[in-house]
């Protein structure tokens, strides 16, 4: 089992968020932490400002030129807007979003990408990190005999897990994750999801979904995110059981979304 | 509070490649700023060495710039600078040429874009990238050599260059620039309309018309306007093809002269710094807001089509 | 009567229909049309020019004003003045293109500034001539030569890259960019090994493009020390580089454009000679960017 979550000192701390696109507010006042090696569901209604959450964690919000933000985010204890270099920081976080992207190379550069951004040439440590973080992403039977195959020419479900190879070739210590599962089959979801399980030893999860069961079977807490506003966040358990606002009840038993 | 342990390598290179490209970034930002500045500088160099010669230049009046067509720049006494049968001679020979290369060009962009089967729209394709390719001196050329002589032959003109020949030759230029602008927009209509139009049991003429024309509107005048741009920019041929004489024109077999030509033929005998070559300049500076107002307008309507159907 | 068929056109439709097949057969014959008389040009110019055509006539000197001898000289000049322009214009063209499409924030500024480059594009080229001798023969007092045209033609084709480069960029669906970010790859890392790779064979026919307009231009270099006749040497390495830097020089375009002009005994197949000469040069460098085309939309990535 993973470490007692509530022992863990703290990895990803939100103070204050809010982010407008333009006047329009997406993040209103956002403030929850999440200790190190946990999984957290972020989950609410479409449009709630769940991605843009994401993307202030390794500052990808910067390249949208109408966004400002407020407030600020913490990464092990350290403003992101202090770390100058912003490629590192975003190196330490892993990223998945919904919308499969296959970069046009063969599978294996696709996943030996970042390595080699970062100046890994060795063969033999490059095969196997591709194939870790193929097995990871319960990619690797389907393409193990065709890693020279264009990234782009797969399937939607798989440029999804090829996506989550990439963000796991990073090792990062904070893994965020934006509905990764919504081209991919049940049965795969499954064992996608059993190996998060498995690397919340040696990252930190954060899981935005819309299956609110997905939610309930991974993660440790969960925040719930309606119309901009963090309605309430907390131990899982206690939220789906005993959630302190009725709205919160009412979206986790599906009441409306 | 300590890092995860992480694999060695992520610990050692962080910035590692992050060095060598500050300089090309520089590099790339000095290009990009310096091809502005040029860019900006043609107008500059233009004006600047017009610039004496326009507090001295009557503009309406008797022998005026813009209202007489004394062109007299060499004289050093008394020189009269009227521009007024170039102005009248390049429009002239624009319009000759856009009477025969907009419903060409449009009905050809029609049948590349709509009617023709993959083949014969990559036959048509690389047919007119051959004419857009046929570089201006010849074009000049085959209007003295050929159309030139077919003019006195069946026309009636008594000399070979003159403002229709110019304007077949400038007409035949422009098509393929109509025709790739025109096909652009065309293809720019979402498929959607097609379709649309398609299940209301339109035909694929009726959706040209209906549909493709009204859509693609103001992408089509842009392609005219373009058109148009480059006739009235266009030099060499316009000097070989249409006389190249200082006079209004009176019938299309009239010798002409345009900005462009006049330019083209006395600049090298005017001396440097001379208000002759000034005169020169002034005309020039005269072209390049003509040119830059057509392609600007015509940009801006390219760009309000792209915003549409991007929406 | 009624039709017993109910699908069965009606008179209307039936109109209607008559009426889009005979738009179809007039776009066909207008564009036909169009490329009927330059077919017929361009084989009349090829057989008027096949008496000069001959080794002799590529390689011979220049004689009597163009009315005897070869081309070689304006052949050699249009070659390197093209060369020069491509070293010039090429990378600082491209490298704008990437700084407009890449670096520059997309706001109203970049987008007047784009729209005014696109403009300039259409700028005439004699104007081009004014503003080569006003800058840098007037202005910064270099002489009249083969550099000063090559620079010239550069500023004048320098927006037409720029242009091009910036439209096979934006062909790099931003979500490759964006991946690429989420990775940790810097800007320079992204453009390095994506969006280059995937939009070169774009920007390499933008610049043969201009390459091949380059070196059918006149206008520009006409003032700029395009002359009718120089002494070439008849041998050795001076034979394949006739012409230093601040030399003035012959080209192939102006030399057509003077020898085009009535001189009295100018043969007709030496004036035809070098216009097909021109135009087959030009036709072969614009189909070479044609091959470089088609060899792109086979291996199509996404």
């Amino acid at each position: 089992m993973s470490p007692d979550s509530s022992m863990q000192p703290t990895h990803l701390e939100f103070r204050d968020l809010s982010v407008w696109y333009g006047q329009s507010k997406a993040l209103d006042e956002i403030t929850f932490s999440v200790p190190r090696h946990s999984v957290i569901g972020i989950v609410g209604p479409a449009n709630s400002g769940k991605s843009t959450l994401l993307k202030t964690i390794n500052r990808t919000l910067e390249f949208i030129d109408i966004a400002k933000t407020g407030g600020d985010v913490l990464v092990d204890g350290q403003n992101v807007k202090s770390i100058r270099n912003v490629y590192s920081l975003r190196r330490r976080i892993g990223m998945v979003f919904p919308l499969p992207v296959g970069l046009p190379m063969s599978v294996y550069d696709n996943v030996a990408y970042a390595p080699r951004r970062m100046g890994i040439h060795d063969k033999a440590q490059l095969d196997e990190l591709v194939e870790n973080c193929l097995r990871d992403s319960v990619l690797w039977d389907e393409v193990k005999d065709r890693l020279d195959l264009l990234g782009t020419k797969l399937s939607g479900g798989q440029q999804q897990r090829l996506t989550l190879a990439r963000a796991l070739s990073l090792e990062p210590e904070i893994l965020c994750l934006d509905e990764f599962s919504i081209a991919i089959d049940p049965v795969t979801t499954m064992k996608i999801e059993e190996v998060l399980m498995r690397l919340k030893e040696r990252m930190t999860i954060v899981l935005v979904t819309n299956l609110t069961q997905q939610a309930r079977r991974m993660a440790d807490a969960v925040a719930f995110i309606n119309a901009s506003q963090l309605i309430e966040w907390g131990p899982t358990e206690q939220l789906f059981n005993n959630p302190g606002k009725e709205l919160t009840g009412r979206y986790l038993n599906g009441e409306f979304g | 509070m300590s890092q995860t342990p992480s694999r060695s390598w992520r610990a050692i290179l962080s910035t590692a490649t992050d060095k060598i490209e500050k300089p090309i970034e520089l590099l790339i930002k000095a290009c990009g700023l310096s091809s502005i500045v040029l860019v900006a500088a043609i107008f500059f160099f233009v004006f600047w060495y017009a610039a004496p010669l326009l507090p001295k230049i009557d503009w309406f009046g008797h022998d005026g710039f813009f209202t007489s067509t004394n062109w007299h720049a060499k004289e050093r006494e008394g020189a009269t600078y009227g521009v007024l049968a170039m102005i009248v001679g390049n429009f002239a020979v624009a319009a000759v040429a856009m009477i025969i290369a907009i419903p060409l060009g449009l009905a050809a962009a029609v049948y590349i874009s709509e009617f023709a089967g993959p083949r014969a729209k990559e036959w048509f394709k690389v047919s007119i990238e051959i004419l857009a390719a046929i570089p201006s001196i010849v074009w000049g050329f085959i209007a003295i050599t050929m159309i030139g002589p077919l003019l006195i032959k069946y026309a009636g003109a008594t000399m070979g260059a003159n403002l229709l020949n110019g304007g077949i030759v400038l007409g035949l230029m422009s098509v393929p620039l109509i025709v790739s602008l025109a096909e652009d927009s065309l293809r720019a209509v979402p498929d959607s309309f097609r379709e649309a139009a398609m299940a209301l049991g339109a035909n694929r003429w009726e959706i040209v018309y209906r549909v493709l024309f009204p859509a693609a509107r103001s992408g089509l005048m842009a392609a005219c306007m373009l058109g148009v741009g480059r006739a009235i920019g266009e030099t060499m041929a316009v000097l070989l093809a249409t006389g190249n004489k200082n006079q209004i024109p009176t019938s299309f077999t009239d010798p002409i002269t345009t900005l462009t030509a006049t330019i083209a033929s006395e600049m090298g005998d005017a001396e440097a710094g001379s208000p002759h070559s000034q005169s020169l300049f002034t005309i020039g500076l005269l072209l390049l807001v003509i040119t830059c107002a057509i392609n600007l307008t015509a940009n801006l309507f390219i760009r309000g089509n792209k915003r549409k159907s991007a929406a | 009567m009624p039709d017993s068929n109910p699908f069965s056109p009606s008179p209307y439709e039936l109109n209607k229909e008559s009426r889009a097949t005979l738009a179809e057969w007039t776009t066909f014959s207008i564009s036909v049309a169009l490329l009927i008389p330059v077919a017929l040009i361009l084989t009349m110019i090829a057989i008027k020019a096949a008496p000069a055509i001959s080794w002799p006539y590529l390689t011979g000197d220049v004689s009597r004003s163009g009315a005897a001898g070869g081309i070689w000289g304006p052949l050699m000049g249009t070659f390197y003045l093209t060369m020069l322009c491509l070293v010039i214009v090429a990378p600082i063209g491209v490298l704008a293109g990437i700084y407009i499409n890449e670096y520059a924030p997309d706001n109203k500024f970049t987008r007047s500034i784009m729209v005014a480059v696109t403009s300039l594009a259409g700028v005439p080229s004699i104007v081009h001539a004014l503003f080569g001798l006003g800058a840098f023969v007037a202005t910064m007092g270099m002489p009249k030569g083969l550099l000063t045209a090559a620079m010239t033609l550069s500023v004048m084709t320098l927006p037409v890259i720029i242009t091009s480069t910036r439209e096979a960029l934006s062909g790099v669906p931003k979500n490759f960019r964006e991946a690429c970010w989420n990775l940790g790859a810097s800007r320079w890392q992204t453009i390095r090994t994506i969006v280059l790779p995937n939009s070169f064979g774009g920007i390499l026919t933008g610049v043969i493009l201009v390459i091949a307009r380059a070196a059918g231009e006149t206008a520009p270099i006409m003032f700029m020390g395009a002359v009718m006749w120089l002494r070439i040497a008849p041998s050795g390495p001076e034979r394949l580089m006739p012409y230093g830097l601040n030399d003035e020089f012959m080209a192939l375009s102006n030399h057509l454009n003077l020898i085009s002009k009535d001189i009295p005994g100018m043969p007709e197949e030496m004036k035809f000679g070098s216009a097909l000469v021109l135009l087959t040069l030009i036709l072969f460098i614009n189909g070479i960017a044609s091959l470089v085309r088609l060899h792109l939309r086979r291996r199509k990535r996404w």
